[in-house]
């Protein structure tokens, strides 16, 4: 066990490599639907972000606890029945206990089951590898999704309503004095897109090993 | 033991279905109760922000029972019967037939006024919207507006549920001159500032503000069989006005 210890350099990259090098949406280009669907507004963003990482580390840690048990021919649909119940559970919970916060996600929470970093990471990582790992990939992987979800729900909102958290930053800034108006089609899906585009330029700018070689 | 044999298959898939099912559905019903509650709350919350009174969702049961002083249910022909105005489902009744269809009243009273509350529900662009919109005693008056939704597009339709949406229902009128009905209309590309009868609609969100147009005049319409029945009786009775003066001096401690 002493060579399991939780922060040994290879657990510190299962944690690390998802918000970089191995980011789920700008590099894997997973879970783009729901970056359409949930990054008009900060506030429905965090709160997904939120969500998916409670579903995505307990299903990483319940999938990687019954690997060997599983039958290989309906291991998708045993994942899928892992995430579903989950979610079910966060959505029941979340109406009893803070309602508001389960009327901002809405319908947000079933789209949650149908978001593809969550299977592709119960069927490339849990399911051969032990709990604790699956736990850290988990993790790792909800704050990579989390982070770009919150910084192209920060540029939509901003731009595309004026507000930061509902709060009106731009009117209090006093910009629309100058003539500034909002860009509506910021609200619309293809620029979430256009910005999850930028991010991922940026990106490979930056770190030039994401380049592929042709 | 070989997992990928037909049997244990079978046999996994089953246990598992009834492991799920089982915990789902005791979850579901131990937190049932704590789920209502919020749904009552939150349905008191909206009727007293309907006639100005935000409040906390934790305070809406004592400061409903002290504001709503009436639930009515009316039948299509403008009379009260028996029944919880409260507890009537609107998406029930608006499955029935027009005639058949209970309307749900509140009547709020302060400051010796009578607020006549009528609960809305309609279609938006993906589903129901509904909402609480409050006349003045001249039954004529918009008080106030709330709306909601079940999943509007957010940044666009689902704004009906913002204050700058809202507030401009306040003092717009549903009769015209004439005593005949006009409704309010949400007014793609903006309203009149003088026009009585309208509201500015949201850009981007024209499906839900006409969802929002088609209810208040389908709903309000339900309701002139009582207002002309309520009319007639404050014109035989204008002699026994109610002249009550007690002051609700606590209105200020709700913000607080």
């Amino acid at each position: 066990m002493s060579n399991n210890f939780l922060f040994s350099k290879k657990d510190k990259k299962l944690l690390t490599d998802p918000l970089d090098d191995n980011n789920p949406i700008t590099v894997q280009v997973l879970g783009i639907c729901s970056a359409l669907a949930i990054t008009v507004q900060l506030k429905p963003a965090v709160v997904m972000a939120v969500s998916v990482l409670f579903v995505l580390s307990t299903a990483n840690v319940v999938v990687s606890l019954m690997r060997n048990l599983i039958p290989s021919r309906i291991r998708i649909i045993v994942q899928l029945v892992v995430i579903a119940s989950l979610v079910i559970l966060v959505d029941q919970v979340l109406k009893a206990f803070v309602y508001d916060v389960s009327k901002e996600l809405s319908v947000f929470v079933g789209l949650i089951i149908t978001n593809c970093i969550i299977m592709g990471r119960l069927e490339a990582f849990a399911l051969g590898n032990t709990p604790g790992k699956a736990f850290l990939d988990g993790l790792g992987n909800s704050f990579g999704y989390g982070i770009i979800l919150i910084i192209v729900a920060f540029f939509r909102e901003l731009l595309g309503s004026g507000t930061l958290y509902g709060y009106p930053v731009l009117e209090k800034l006093g910009v629309y004095e100058l003539g500034y108006e909002n860009n509506g089609m910021m609200i619309l899906p293809p620029m979430a897109l256009i910005t999850v585009g930028i991010l991922i330029w940026i990106q490979r700018a930056r770190n030039t090993k994401l380049i592929e070689s042709n | 033991m070989d997992v990928n044999k037909n049997s244990y298959t079978f046999l996994f898939a089953i246990l598992m279905v009834v492991i799920v099912a089982a915990l789902l559905s005791t979850a579901a019903i131990q937190l049932k109760p704590y789920q209502d509650v919020n749904i009552v709350l939150e349905k008191k919350q909206n009727i007293l922000s309907s006639v100005g009174i935000n409040i906390l969702r934790d305070s809406a049961n004592i400061i409903y029972t002290k504001y709503i002083k009436e639930e009515l249910v009316l039948n299509s022909d403008g009379n009260i019967v028996e029944g919880s105005a409260f507890d009537l489902d609107l998406s029930v009744e608006l499955k029935k037939d027009k005639s058949k269809q209970l309307l749900p009243l509140f009547i709020s009273e302060f400051d010796n006024e009578k607020k006549y509350i009528i609960p809305l529900r309609g279609k938006g662009l993906w589903g129901p919207i509904w909402g609480f919109i409050a006349l003045e005693k001249d039954l004529n008056t918009v008080y106030g507006a709330v709306f909601d939704h079940k999943g509007e597009t957010p940044g666009l339709g689902a704004e009906i549920n913002q204050d700058f949406f809202q507030d401009p229902f306040q003092g717009k009128n549903i009769f015209d001159n004439d005593g005949s009905f006009k409704s309010i209309v949400v007014k793609k590309g903006g309203a009149d500032k003088n026009d009585k009868y309208a509201v500015d609609g949201i850009s981007g969100g024209t499906i839900t503000s006409d969802g929002v147009t088609d209810m208040l005049s389908e709903r309000l319409n339900m309701y002139l069989p009582y207002f002309e029945n309520l009319k007639s009786d404050l014109r035989n009775n204008d002699s026994v006005l109610n002249i009550d003066t007690l002051a609700i001096n606590d209105i200020n401690l709700i913000y607080e």
